[in-house]
């Protein structure tokens, strides 16, 4: 291209001197300018920026991360340069993972892992992120190649599997524990597990991974209308698991394969699937950073722009073993906490001493912490106020088969089983 | 269950029910779990055998018993079509049900995911439809079908070919062989010798 732009100007230049007419020349000079123009505009292919040793807060166009070292001299975040210590692994990388990802790539994050077995396909196009010369692709391999090019520091690792299989969820579960990238670190290889899907089938596997493995992770989901979404943060045995309670919104199946079923199509908006990322990801950023207030559940309703925030307690009687084991842990670790918790607050009250408030407290008052009210009361979250009695227990266990093989009257043997049931196929 | 059909209700109640929850993570009470699936799964296709009314072959292709392979058939104008059938126990097992695929049929019909599972939300409307049951109930029996799959650990692989598969072929068969989506075997082979 640039050879022919040459010849060409050339050719321009003989055809000048051999015109006679000098009121042509400028017309000439004209076209000239525009083919060096071209020439130009063809030599700015883009160039890929190169690796950057440390963040630096200098303040040049050039820097990549002066708007985000920036949180620091603002007071926002102590040291931001610890993100590129962490890993977040999202599963599901669509409407609301894809955009997560490239918000985590842009702010600097260490590493990043995605799960996901699909392709991209048109009927993503309404949403962010993906482009329509990425239909066909695996949806790990098109966001890798994206993500790479907006920030080449992130290390990128892609799964193209489905985690509810038992296959999927093996290489699942030892991804999580690879501890190569950062091998000092306690419990597993990553700091936040990142639910993006779009099925109550998925959601369940990661929680199974996170409650086995005693992982922190946040659930993101919009509803089927697209009109609403949440997010939840999951920490085993202090927060209810998605098996403790039904799920609030199960039903946000937003997926492009819905889309092929005549009437029950499911919506989706560029709008909320951002909204809700942008979120998960502020909230994944105040966990990682240790900044603001961490939110455990917060919703979103677009209608009336309504914003709902709650805390769920886990359920003794979740369905979930790891769930359970996980909740007897944290019950142990009490003692623990609370010395802690105590020193916090002695350390705490003796920086305020230092600069009391007010010299008089004429009427005596006093500020009560929250938790200390409830243990003043004594009484669990189970117990009911007086007068009040419970109609149906309060809460119904599992049956489990009282006596073990209590049904197995006759044969007992899965290999004498399979062959009954081969006979029976056989004919 | 009020709105079954009579035949599927009677045939459900007969199938074992599970007692063992487990999944395929859960070591030796999956082992106990599998016993019963077999069990349940034996009683199932006896019962269909007496009845005259065999319609699927299904055995575990790994000796885990996570993933199962086998055919499915369906009598339509007295002719027989079959299917390849096969699923993998989800690792959230029995708290998610299997997603049953007939690959074949993938792209066929719209009431089917991709990789040719079976759409269990959709496919019990035409039947209900056309049994005349209003809209409404037939949403509300979906929503009776899915959450009893999960709060019932006590269905098993048995249970969800006979509420989910044995619906799903009535409704669908019918449909595919009128629009042509899907031929008979004999036609296929003599229309490509003439």
């Amino acid at each position: 291209m640039e050879v022919e732009l040459k010849d060409m100007i050339e050719d321009l230049e003989s055809l000048k001197q051999s015109l006679s007419d000098p009121s042509l020349h400028s017309s000439i000079d004209k076209l000239r300018l525009r083919v060096e123009n071209l020439t130009n505009m063809a030599k700015s292919v883009p160039v890929r920026r190169s690796k950057v040793k440390d963040m630096s807060a200098e303040v040049v166009d050039s820097n990549p991360y002066s708007r985000l070292m920036a949180l620091q001299r603002m007071g926002i975040v102590k040291n931001y340069e610890r993100i590129r210590e962490f890993s977040v692994a999202i599963v599901g990388v669509g409407g609301v993972g894809s955009v997560a990802a490239e918000m985590l790539t842009r702010c600097g994050i260490g590493r990043l892992l995605l799960y996901d077995y699909d392709k991209v396909e048109l009927a993503n196009m309404n949403r962010l992120f993906f482009r329509p010369e990425q239909v066909g692709m695996t949806k790990t391999d098109a966001a890798v190649q994206t993500l790479s090019d907006i920030n080449p520091d992130v290390v990128l690792e892609s799964y193209t599997l489905n985690i509810t299989t038992v296959q999927g969820f093996d290489t699942f579960m030892s991804s999580l524990r690879n501890k190569s990238f950062c091998p000092s670190k306690e419990g597993t290889g990553v700091d936040l597990v990142l639910s993006c899907v779009d099925n109550y089938e998925a959601r369940m596997a990661v929680n199974q991974a996170c409650n086995e493995l005693n992982q922190t992770w946040m659930e993101s989901g919009v509803s089927e209308d697209a009109v609403s979404g949440h997010i939840q943060l999951l920490i085993p045995g202090e927060t209810a698991c998605f098996a403790c309670a039904p799920p609030l919104v199960v039903a946000s199946g937003v997926d492009e394969r819905t889309l092929k079923r005549e009437g029950v199509c499911a919506a989706s908006l560029p709008t909320t699937m951002g909204v809700v990322a942008g979120l998960l990801v502020q909230n994944t950023l105040k966990f990682l950073l240790n900044f603001g207030y961490v939110s455990p559940y917060l919703g979103y309703n677009s209608l009336k722009d309504y914003f709902p925030t709650m805390a769920m307690k886990p359920n003794p009687q979740c369905s979930n073993a790891a769930c359970l084991e996980r909740q007897e842990e944290y019950i142990l670790a009490k003692p623990a906490r609370d010395a802690a918790a105590k020193a916090k607050m002695e350390a705490e009250a003796l920086s305020a001493t230092e600069c009391q408030l007010h010299a008089d407290n004429e009427w005596n008052i006093s500020i009560v912490d929250d938790s200390e009210q409830d243990r003043m009361d004594g009484t669990s979250a189970d117990a009911l106020p007086e007068g009040l009695t419970r109609e149906l227990p309060s809460a119904d266990e599992f049956q489990k088969s009282s006596v073990p093989g209590s049904t197995d009257t006759s044969v007992d043997d899965l290999e004498i089983l399979r062959r009954q049931l081969d006979a029976l196929n056989a004919d | 269950m009020e709105g079954w059909d009579p035949n599927t209700k009677s045939t459900l109640t007969q199938i074992p029910l599970l007692t063992t929850k487990a999944g395929p993570r859960d070591g030796a009470a999956w082992t106990q779990r599998l016993k019963e699936e077999y069990k349940a799964l034996i009683a199932y296709t006896q019962m269909n055998k007496s009845n005259d009314n065999d319609w699927f072959r299904i055995s575990a292709c790994n000796p885990e018993g996570t993933r199962w392979t086998g055919k499915c058939w369906y009598v339509h104008n007295l002719l027989k079509y079959e299917f390849d059938l096969q699923f993998d126990i989800p690792v959230t097992y029995p708290s998610t049900a299997p997603e049953i695929e007939l690959p074949q049929l993938d792209g066929k019909t719209q009431k089917m995911y991709r990789g040719g599972k079976i759409c269990l939300t959709v496919h019990f409307k035409p039947l209900w439809a056309k049994n005349w049951f209003s809209l409404n109930h037939v949403m509300k029996h979906i929503a009776i079908v899915i959450t009893y799959y999960a709060l019932c650990p006590r269905f098993g692989i048995a249970h969800a070919l006979c509420l989910g598969l044995a619906p799903w072929l009535a409704a669908e068969v019918p449909v595919l062989v009128d629009s042509g989506m899907i031929k008979h075997k004999d036609d296929v082979s003599s229309s490509s010798e003439s």
